[in-house]
């Protein structure tokens, strides 16, 4: 019996944590080159709003393509966006938490703002999301075709693609050494003949492009209508970051683990085995385990040493 | 001291123009008039008694939240949890509203201890994580807000469940509501409640435990340089744990007055935007408490006045929030206003000093980084 639930909820967990994965990957960029950034909600409404306007507008004329349009401009929405981030907290030095903080207040209040002004709801839908499909040969392998590989949706994989090279650029390249070096000393990064300030404009678009693709694959998948709010998912990507400890396949454990518990919780009324379990138990579950976890590992954290500090070229 | 009280002053007052400015570009983009946008916005806010009572209804959440953010700001912790503080406070007061019967005075005491109880323990878990186990405060509120709003969700249609709706709390009955029959006549029957003078008198105790105690001096020591106070004797893992605590009884208080103040019931499903606009009005008001008090208010006049301004115009009233997150952006990047700013007073004093060759004082103050 629990075998069949889980065959029944995988798909929706999967479709779940795909958002927050590509979310949190962004902010493993941002963090790694030393700049915390809170705005991830907010570039994610980016994405979701610029995804929506696009969709909504050209599905008529290009169908199909309209869709892979719209989360291509989402991404590019979303790092421009984030420049604003980048601007004050790179050049200007500004509080990164605050700077953030403006940036999700701004992304939330603007959007909504522009969509009330063309639609008069506030809402922008969209008529035909992704649909989910077969891997053909793949869909076969007994257990774990049916888990992993029926009923997907395409961003699924171009997210895993992401995150796979990701690791690559992070861990294998020189770019990714370099990347990682000015988040954790940006004076020796520089010293080294890295341009720190470039690097983390870098890293804070590459965050806002993922976020934006992000709050744009949770309109194509499973919400299909912008409605203002990604309802605190790019504040759990960050929580997610930190999981994961700010590593690419611990994001993913991370993630995931969000993704398969908050499903069990949206769930728990249909499936018997669950509906037994109080609600506020269910619900509550991931934000305590992800407390319990943060403090099992406070004294091995390995955040980027230098990761919410501006970088002032005559510090020693 | 009060040269640089005076720039934060000239700071605020640019960060709001600017976001003002900001507005008017947007009404203008969007096909709108920002003259009468604004008369609209400001009058909806200010034109009469009750209008002016409801901004200051309005803005009481918003001094209680600010309040909470500036405090815990002060021992460079980032209390983004005012939301779930709230949130609790306010479950804390809407349950001992509903459950007793007690005579008005004795009832509205026991709601106000029992939502800054409330407040205090959503802020005391992420003081303690951070002091004992070095966990990161800003991740930890957030994780509190969601156990917040989840354990709101439940409990309320569980125990509080309304007549009609599933989704909110009973009426609070008169007794429990922190609104007084003669305030509300004052103001010609608007929401004005007992809340805004509780604020009022938080404002008060906050300046003086920040200026006037030991323990706000120690506060403050370990938030400019958490080792160095240590170095001093200063125990800071205590300070840190107290300082989470008040700012999370602040929040809690504004979780009574928004909840049994402000509103009649407790509605589900609602994470309060009072909790992140505290962090706007803490930072807009440089994290003073009476800073707070005014930028809290000025935020009072937008959000009341946007519900009429989008009445009377086609402008939607999310005008009111861009214009806020906008002040706020301006108000982080303030050390923009700051260069503007010392350039003006050098070309001044420069001006002054080819007009009076003698009197070269040559007052050069260097840019403190940062918006603290």
């Amino acid at each position: 019996m629990w075998w069949s639930i889980i065959e029944q909820i995988f798909p929706y967990a999967i479709a779940y944590t795909v958002p927050l994965l590509i979310t949190a990957l962004g902010g493993l960029y941002s963090e790694r080159s030393g700049v915390v950034n809170i705005g991830l909600e907010g570039l994610m409404v980016v994405g979701f709003f610029t995804g929506a306007l696009v969709i909504s507008r050209l599905e008529s004329v290009l169908p199909g393509t309209a869709i892979w349009l719209g989360l291509l401009l989402a991404m590019i929405a979303g790092a421009l966006f984030s420049l604003l981030h980048a601007f004050a907290s790179i050049t200007l030095n500004a509080n990164q938490v605050i700077s953030g903080t403006a940036l999700n207040m701004i992304a939330e209040a603007l959007t909504v703002y522009l969509a009330r002004h063309l639609t008069g709801s506030g809402n922008i839908q969209i008529v035909n999301g992704l649909i989910r499909r077969d891997i053909p040969l793949l869909a076969e392998i007994p257990v774990l075709g049916r888990l992993f590989f029926t009923r997907t949706y395409a961003t699924t994989w171009v997210v895993l693609a992401i995150l796979a090279f990701s690791w690559f650029l992070l861990y294998k390249t020189p770019f990714g050494l370099r990347l990682r070096a000015c988040g954790e000393n940006p004076q020796a990064a520089d010293a080294a003949g890295v341009n720190v300030y470039r690097m983390r404009y870098l890293a804070v678009m590459i965050s806002g492009a993922c976020a934006g693709l992000g709050g744009a694959i949770i309109l194509v998948t499973y919400s299909g209508e912008f409605n203002g709010t990604v309802a605190g998912l790019g504040f759990l990507a960050l929580a997610a970051l930190i999981f994961g400890q700010w590593k690419p396949w611990g994001i993913l454990g991370a993630t995931f683990f969000f993704g398969l518990a908050s499903t069990m919780a949206n769930v728990s009324q249909a499936i018997p085995a669950l509906a037994r379990i109080p609600g506020i138990f269910l619900k509550n579950f991931p934000y305590i385990v992800t407390l319990l976890v943060l403090i099992f590992f406070s004294k091995t954290t390995q955040g980027p040493r230098a990761a919410g500090e501006p970088y002032d070229k005559g510090k020693r | 001291m009060k040269k640089e009280a005076g720039k934060e002053y000239i700071i605020a007052l640019a960060a709001v123009g600017l976001g003002l400015i900001a507005g008017a570009l947007l009404m203008l983009v969007t096909g709108n008039n920002p003259l009468l946008g604004f008369y609209y916005l400001f009058s909806g806010g200010l034109k009469n008694l009750e209008r002016i009572g409801n901004t200051l209804a309005t803005a009481t959440p918003l001094i209680f939240t600010g309040l909470s953010v500036a405090f815990a700001f002060k021992t460079g912790l980032f209390n983004i949890g005012a939301s779930g503080q709230m949130l609790i406070g306010g479950l804390c007061a809407t349950a001992i509203g509903l459950t007793f019967a007690w005579p008005k005075p004795l009832l509205l005491t026991v709601i106000v201890i029992a939502s800054a109880l409330g407040g205090a323990l959503w802020g005391l878990v992420p003081g303690l994580l951070k002091a004992k186990f070095n966990v990161h405060e800003v991740v930890c509120t957030i994780m509190m807000n969601w156990i917040a709003y989840w354990s709101v969700y439940y409990i309320i249609p569980a125990y509080f469940k309304g007549a009609y709706l599933e989704t909110e709390s009973r009426r609070i009955p008169a007794a429990a509501s922190l609104k007084v029959k003669w305030l509300t006549e004052l103001f010609d029957g608007s929401y004005i409640n007992l809340g805004f003078f509780l604020a009022l008198i938080a404002v008060v105790v906050i300046a003086y435990i920040l200026e006037r105690t030991t323990l706000g001096y120690e506060l403050k020591a370990v938030g400019h340089n958490r080792y160095a106070a240590e170095y001093a004797g200063i125990n800071a893992n205590r300070n840190i744990i107290l300082s989470m605590v008040i700012a999370g009884t602040c929040a809690g208080l504004g979780g009574a007055a928004f909840y049994v103040g402000y509103a009649s019931n407790m509605q589900i499903g609602v994470m309060p935007s009072q909790g992140f606009d505290g962090m706007a009005v803490a930072l807009l008001g440089a994290n003073s408490p009476w800073g707070v008090l005014l930028a809290a208010i000025f935020f009072g006049v937008l959000h009341s006045g946007k519900g009429f301004m989008n009445a009377m115009t086609h402008v939607p009233p999310e005008i009111a929030d861009t214009i806020i997150a906008t002040v706020i952006y301006f108000a982080a990047t303030s050390v923009l206003i700051e260069r503007c700013w010392e350039r003006w007073q050098k070309h001044r004093a420069e001006k002054k000093k080819a007009d009076l060759p003698p009197a070269g004082e040559g007052k050069e103050q260097k840019a403190a980084g940062g918006a603290g």
